[in-house]
């Protein structure tokens, strides 16, 4: 029997397709279609959106699902029911498991949990280097035949240029983009915040920006010597703003990603220690976090990520230096990147969505973001206007590690949809 | 007569956010300590029946021991527990390790740390006293108190006295908890040492921040110098100990550049010939054992004052 989807009366807003108005969507066995039958609208599923916003669901291209190898942090179940709550129905996993994703036998193994457990759909990447050593070339092959979408070797960014150089002409040939958590590690050695005026008085090592900005830097140079497309993770510092700009200017094959976290908190929030606030990239000044909020919006930065970090509770309930960095970032990223983004007027509604969904679908070349007709029909309904207060301890992630817990956000996600199919309804998963 | 004074605070992690009429205080309660010491009572009951624990996970004598005597001139039972022989060392979590030493009716913890915030974060572990005997680079607060206790037994006020703080700042919690209190107490601090080490971004604290010697020294009514180290953590922060030296090290030459009458002061443990020349550290300008001294009496005050605060009780001093 096929499946139809009617979702009725909602505010459709599809920024692929520059639509913002109230309207119906349907779908037929998972897919978009423009319109259905009279006989398919009395067999369809019917959904009232009335009040309620009718989007994409959302693209999360970098996220830690920690699966396999340290699932007492999370796995793909309570990875992707996270996604689903957060209104996210496809997401890219970074490569740093246990084992790390440098062979094709680990990314099989990911792909058969996922097709067993994932209620969202998940992209796995390819580690750039055998083990993230940044020494010798991943087989980038074998792993896109496995099913990567993209190559990095995030959290241990390439040190050496020859072997970055390489790795990125060589992905090219696979028409892989490479995506690079950007920093050079000898001036981070020891490092757990951003340097300046609060690491000094808080006695906390600093992180210098040049640590980010010399490898963004490099990366633009060995782009515009390759051709390859390097998308630059989480940029955190003013200055990789700025060269990323030029660099797009120029025509340079780069992109760039900002993270929630970034652009809502700072440094200063580091103030009594706590150790949801310790993330890697560290949260910068605020003139660091109003550039990426420029870059948002002169599209220098092309889509919001996560970086959704977690750790167990245990992990996180530690002396700031011993704790690790990461946060937990899904619940609903919609709702907490608004306050900055939408309701400061800075973009409209459609642009934060825009940010949340095809603009990261388009750097990893995901089938995703859109509802184009034949687009998969993965939905995301959100009521903008009612207010919920952040509570981790209600997470489906296993994660607790989120700085916004405890702050009242506004836009709740009432349902999920992924090819067609129910996965969330607004307090339960119920794939 | 006995005094009365008030209290309310049963932690000490840091100077940031004591009033100055609350170091005041402290310096009163010191005082009357110090009274009490050299009129050779000293022993108080204050603290008798309850334990003070000395968790020391990272190396110390001088504040350990000022600590321990602090303590048991109060008349408390006094266990120190070092980080090789601490649970920590088995894995056990810092959070579990106090709230042992809570369940074993522990009544105050002193607690040593290489990390900076730890004392934050145990006081908000335990119901008890939490005392920062020092905690990574950030707040050694009993340092800077005696500091401050004994330069007003030189100068009276601080008010508009010209300190200055030499050496390696950046990875000090002394200088740091000394710049904030010095401050409170009305004195100009000038932090001094190799570009690397004291960063401009002090100036943020409120300081004066100079990578030259003679300006830094000249005109100051007191000078405070910080141990340099060139282990794993400076290793790429200065050339040698003999350039420092050459550049940073307080002679006799240099100690004139400071005004007449200023002293010499030095947390320790010392390196003689490398921050401080052997004479002047021994020499009539060096207070370096009277602060050794006065770090008994502020932490008898501090643990007094403390216990008191949390046992609701009046804050009463030696006669």
């Amino acid at each position: 029997m096929s499946h139809i989807l009617w979702i009725k009366n909602g505010r459709v807003i599809d920024p692929a397709n520059q639509r913002d108005a109230v309207g119906d969507i349907f779908a037929v066995e998972g897919k978009i279609v423009d319109s259905i039958s009279d006989t398919q609208k009395a067999d369809a599923t019917l959904v009232d959106a009335a009040g309620l916003v009718v989007a994409p669901g959302l693209v999360d291209i970098h996220v830690h699902f920690r699966d396999p190898g340290q699932t007492h942090k999370e796995d793909i179940r309570s990875g992707t029911e996270a996604a689903a709550a957060g209104g996210f129905t496809s997401v890219v996993c970074m490569p740093n498991t246990s084992p790390v994703c440098d062979n094709a036998g680990t990314i099989q193994r990911i792909m058969d949990k996922v097709e067993r457990e994932a209620v969202v759909h998940v992209y796995p990447t390819g580690c750039l280097t055998i083990k993230m050593k940044g020494e010798q070339l991943a087989p980038t092959g074998q792993l896109k035949k496995a099913g990567v979408i993209a190559m990095t070797d995030d959290g241990a960014c390439v040190q050496s240029n020859e072997i970055m150089r390489r790795a990125v002409e060589y992905a090219k040939m696979f028409d892989l983009p490479i995506m690079d958590h950007c920093q050079d590690a000898s001036l981070t050695e020891g490092a757990v915040m951003n340097e300046g005026e609060w690491s000094l008085r808080l006695g906390l090592q600093g992180w210098p920006k040049a640590a980010e900005d010399i490898i963004v830097a490099r990366n633009v140079i060995l782009a515009e010597l390759t051709g390859a497309h390097i998308h630059m993770q989480h940029i955190s510092s003013a200055t990789s703003v700025d060269i990323l700009r030029r660099a797009i200017d120029r025509g340079a094959t780069v992109s760039g990603e900002a993270s929630p976290h970034h652009i809502e908190f700072t440094d200063a929030d580091l103030r009594d220690y706590d150790t949801v606030f310790k993330m890697n990239p560290p949260l910068r000044t605020d003139a660091d976090r109003e550039s990426l909020i420029e870059g948002l919006i002169d599209g220098t930065l092309a889509c919001i990520a996560t970086d959704h970090a977690p750790h167990s509770p245990t992990e996180k309930d530690r002396e700031f230096d011993a704790a690790p960095f990461g946060t937990s970032a899904l619940a609903n990223p919609l709702a907490s990147s608004r306050p900055t983004l939408y309701h400061g007027k800075r973009l409209r509604l459609s642009e934060v969505r825009a940010l949340l969904t095809h603009k990261g679908a388009e750097i990893c070349k995901l089938d995703a973001g859109t509802l184009s007709t034949g687009a998969p029909a993965d939905i995301c309904l959100f009521d903008p206007d009612e207010e919920w207060t952040v509570d981790a301890n209600k997470f489906f992630s296993k994660s607790r590690n989120c700085p916004w817990h405890g702050k009242i956000l506004k836009g709740v996600v009432k349902s999920t949809y992924v090819d067609g199919q129910q996965v969330f309804d607004g307090q339960s998963i119920t794939a | 007569m006995s005094q009365s004074l008030s209290w309310n605070r049963k932690d000490l992690i840091d100077v940031e956010p004591f009033s100055r009429d609350e170091i005041e205080t402290i310096f009163t309660t010191a005082t009357a300590f110090k009274k009490a010491m050299e009129a050779d009572n000293m022993k108080q009951p204050y603290l008798n029946g309850r334990t003070v624990v000395n968790l020391f996970l990272e190396p110390s004598t001088r504040t350990r021991l000022a600590f321990e005597v602090a303590a048991s001139r109060l008349s408390a039972d006094t266990i120190t527990v070092t980080g090789g022989a601490s649970s920590l060392s088995k894995g056990e979590t810092l959070r579990d390790t106090a709230r042992n030493m809570e369940a074993l009716k522990a009544d105050i913890i002193i607690m040593r740390h290489s990390a900076s915030g730890a004392p934050n974060y145990l006081s908000k572990v335990v119901d008890i006293p939490v005392i920062n005997a020092g905690d990574g680079a950030h707040s050694h607060p009993t340092q800077a108190l005696l500091d401050a206790f004994t330069l007003l037994e030189k100068f009276g006020s601080l008010d508009g006295k010209r300190i200055t703080i030499l050496g390696d700042i950046l990875f000090s919690r002394v200088a740091r908890s000394n710049i904030i209190c010095l401050q409170k107490l009305g004195a100009k601090v000038t932090i001094a040492g190799p570009s690397t080490l004291v960063p401009k971004a002090f100036e943020a604290m409120g300081v004066t921040v100079s990578h030259k010697l003679q300006p830094a020294l000249e005109g100051a009514d007191a000078v405070m110098l910080l141990r340099i180290q060139h282990e794993r953590q400076t290793a790429t922060h200065f050339p040698s100990i003999g350039e420092y030296t050459s550049s940073f090290g307080l002679n006799k030459e240099r100690a004139a550049w400071l005004k007449p009458g200023a002293i010499i002061m030095h947390p320790g443990p010392i390196n003689r010939g490398v921050e401080i020349d052997s004479e002047l550290a021994d020499s009539d300008q060096s207070v370096i054992l009277q602060q050794v001294t006065n770090g008994i009496v502020v932490r008898m005050a501090i643990l007094h004052l403390c216990s008191c605060a949390y046992h609701k009780q009046t804050v009463e001093l030696p006669a």
